[in-house]
């Protein structure tokens, strides 16, 4: 197997050390590791971190390839750091039967680019009225320890309840999608000043808030693992925080795009714009900054949520929603989180690495940069600047808020179990 | 050379929102209505301004009336008029917007007048870079309705102001009450924006499930309570109260709104002598207003009608610019001497 020393990376942000990779491992770390016949990729100045891991992204296949393929979507996954990615169940068939989730493991397996671990669905169909066959998929080869019907509420009181006590027996963790769906027939938007002002049906904050204070609460009482998706508004906040105070299984995860948009972008009635959850507002985005720093929201998510560009180039009200996020999610980490003072590197590394990968109950992923460990990791060059253009993006779709939008921060490298998936900046 | 309307420079060129535009947009707008309207009284009412153009009335939702107001608007500058029914083909999917714009730009079209189900289409049209000419808002969702606050405004001035004394001048000081829906009316929403640009001191009533939220940041007040409210009105507006309302909570009975904020000859007397009833149509009797209010002679419903005419031939001409594309400064003063040619 081939060697890559990498040399004079800032490891986790700290000491700038040499990280001496061997086939699939990482077989030493430290000063002045001697090449002895390795591949040398020089990082000074650069930041290495253990191989992202996305607890959320939409890989749309099968159903849906033409907005994204496992393939495209693992390669945008490479290309923005990331060497473990979930996918959500919202497919066509859904991800609900052992025999889907294994074959969306598969074609994980045979990208090369980026582990797919594939979520499944709570309910047959994503409809919210019967339990799927959680323990198969469980048991299948895609071992599936986190389910969601992301996309969809699991509004039936009862229906969390059985699926909360459910999952136990094989330690999984129900996602939910937090989004009650009476309060929010019609809504196109946050509901507030602006959405009185563009005349768009609103999406009240307590539409989720109320969600998540049941689902804190039933998690609670059946003793389970309750997790939950792309937290957006300051009340959700505070009732996450609340559930960990008590010391009960509260997990819960930002998107990159509720740490830095608003809902004022939505004056321009441009679709690139309309998202699930939707863009709130700025005391909202600095009440979820604050609660990733101080580990209240355990992780970022991507919701990588790709769509062709006609469902986006369209009127408000018939667009899709969602925005593309894995390229440029630790941009938006280090322009929100790092550059603000809120979060150092290890503490990026925590909350796109360690902690999905804990959530998830992921093997092989999340763990620290050291000697024996397998290499999953990601070189990050902190000092790049330089416009969004989404006509390089490895995705198939190209919905991105930023494009020509000045981000900070470049993915380098991405090493995969030892091999390089990006180098120099390019996909290999 | 100034923009026109010059409130958002985004869509300048187009009538998008009535919060596009300034005071003296506006009263430019009132007194080139002022001068179709005169013109109107005239057996020969056509204006030769806009022969050779082409506006096109695009309408994704039905509207008889507004749209045959647009269309008589159009004829009496003598452009050439296309009329376009999307409603009910399979416009269910948003590019048919973006494909039906771009077929009818690639046939000349001068201007679109779009009526959409969805807020923020016109503004999309607009600015999406899909077509060149200029876009009149026919109404939009909840959006807004600019024609119609500006007609309303210039029922107003007409009748609390008068049509010769009210010219170059707005509304200042007068005390404007909206009744009804707030919540789902684009013309509420499109009547505040204007009314206030033209000083006018606007009171919102209704119930509070009809109210957006937020709203206590807008230019107004905001009631429960109408029998307060109407002694100090100079004009009362009444906004049509759908049924269906009612099925989804937003009020218990028809009975009970009628009771609580529906105009009756009663109520009407509560308001001052000269204040007048307004209504954008169509009205639901017996609803949010008695047939006695609707049929009385403080109701302007159709001299409403009528002067939507007068306005939307203003707002086109001025967009248009008469017969070549000047800039708005030229375009006002041909209105005025297009209108007096007209006269000899
Ligand atoms: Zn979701």
């Amino acid at each position: 197997m081939s060697k890559t020393l990498i040399r004079g990376a800032k490891v986790l942000g700290g000491e700038a050390l040499d990280v001496l990779v061997d086939g699939e491992t990482v077989a030493a770390v430290g000063a002045g590791l001697d090449a002895d016949g390795a591949r040398v990729v020089e990082a000074e100045g650069q930041i290495l971190l253990p191989g992202l891991v996305d607890l959320h992204t939409h890989l749309r296949e099968p159903g849906r390839e033409d907005s994204e393929t496992v393939l495209t979507g693992t390669r945008a996954a490479a290309s923005g750091g990331y060497t473990a990615v979930h996918a959500m169940a919202n497919t066509f068939p859904v991800a609900d039967t052992a025999g889907v989730v294994e074959q969306v493991w598969r074609l994980g397996r045979e990208s090369g680019y980026c582990d797919v671990q594939p979520v499944g669905a709570v309910t047959v169909g994503l409809e919210g009225k019967q339990l799927a066959e959680l323990g198969a998929m469980h048991d299948s080869a895609a071992s599936v320890r986190v389910f969601s019907d992301d996309g969809k509420c699991v509004d039936d009181a009862v229906i969390m309840r059985r699926a909360l006590e459910y999952v136990k027996a094989f330690d999984g963790v129900i996602a939910q999608h937090a989004q009650e769906p009476r309060l929010t027939e019609g809504a196109q938007m946050n509901e507030g000043t602006v959405s009185a002002e563009l005349g768009l049906g609103g999406w009240p904050a307590v539409a989720e808030e109320s969600i998540i204070a049941r689902d804190v609460l039933l998690a609670a009482h059946v003793g389970s693992r309750v997790h939950i998706c792309h937290l957006s508004t300051a009340g959700s906040v505070e009732i996450v925080r609340w559930a960990k105070s008590k010391g009960w299984n509260v997990t819960a995860e930002v998107t990159p795009h509720h740490l830095l948009l608003t809902d004022e972008l939505v004056r321009s009635y441009d679709p690139v714009y309309k998202v699930n959850p939707p863009l709130r507002t700025e005391a909202d985005v600095t009440a979820l900054r604050e609660a990733l720093a101080d580990g209240t929201i355990d992780c970022v998510a991507t919701d990588h949520a790709p769509h062709p560009h006609e469902d986006k180039d369209c009127e408000w009200g018939a667009a899709a929603m969602g925005m593309v996020g894995l390229e440029t999610a630790l941009s938006v980490v280090q322009h929100t989180m790092v550059e603000t003072g809120l979060l150092d590197w290890a503490g990026v590394a925590d909350r796109m690495s360690f902690r999905p990968a804990a959530i998830g109950r992921l093997a092989g992923h999340g763990r620290p940069v050291s000697a024996g460990e397998p290499a999953n990791l990601v070189l990050v060059d902190p000092s790049y600047r330089g416009a969004v253009d989404s006509a390089r993006f490895a995705s198939r779709s190209r919905n991105t808020p930023y494009q020509g939008r000045e981000l900070p921060g470049r993915v380098t490298h991405t090493f995969l179990r030892g091999r390089a998936t990006v180098m120099d900046g390019e996909l290999v | 050379m100034p923009l026109f309307p010059g409130g958002n420079p985004r869509t300048s060129g187009h009538l998008i929102s009535a919060a596009d535009l300034t005071r003296d947009d506006a009263v430019r707008i009132l007194d080139t209505a002022e001068e179709m309207a005169r013109l109107a009284d005239r057996p020969i009412k056509k204006l030769p301004a806009l022969r050779g153009r082409t506006i096109v009335n695009l309408f994704f939702e039905d509207s008889t009336r507004t749209r045959i107001s647009f269309e008589a608007a159009e004829k009496r500058l003598s452009a050439d008029v296309i009329n376009f029914a999307a409603k009910g083909s399979s416009v269910s999917k948003g590019e048919s917007l973006k494909d039906t714009a771009q077929t009818l730009e690639a046939m000349g079209v001068d201007a679109v007048v779009i009526r959409h189900g969805a807020s923020g289409a016109p503004y999309r049209l607009a600015t999406s870079g899909w077509i060149d000419a200029a876009v009149v808002n026919a109404g939009d969702g909840t959006h807004q309705h600019p024609t119609q606050a500006l007609l309303d405004a210039f029922t107003m001035r007409r009748r609390l102001i008068g049509p010769d004394a009210g010219l170059g001048r707005d509304l200042a000081g007068r005390r404007v009450t909206i009744v009804g829906d707030i919540l789902h009316s684009r013309v509420a929403r499109s009547n505040v924006d204007l009314l206030n640009t033209l000083g006018a001191q606007v009171t919102l009533v209704a119930p509070p499930t009809l109210l957006p939220v937020g709203v206590e940041g807008w230019p107004c007040e905001v009631s429960y309570d109408l029998d307060a409210v109407l002694p100090k009105s100079d004009a009362v507006m009444m906004l049509r109260v759908q049924r269906e309302r009612m099925n989804a909570a937003f009020f218990p009975t028809e009975r009970e709104y009628s009771r609580r904020y529906g105009l009756d000859t009663q109520r009407m007397d509560r308001m001052p002598e000269h204040a007048v009833v307004m209504h954008p149509g169509p009205m639901v009797r017996g609803m949010e207003i008695t047939a006695e209010v609707a049929d009385s002679g403080r109701c302007t419903v159709t001299e409403q009608v009528a002067n939507g005419v007068s306005i939307r031939m203003a707002v086109l001409y001025l967009l248009l610019g008469g017969s070549d594309h000047a800039n708005a400064n030229n375009t006002a003063n041909a209105a005025g001497t297009t209108a007096r040619t007209e006269e000899k």
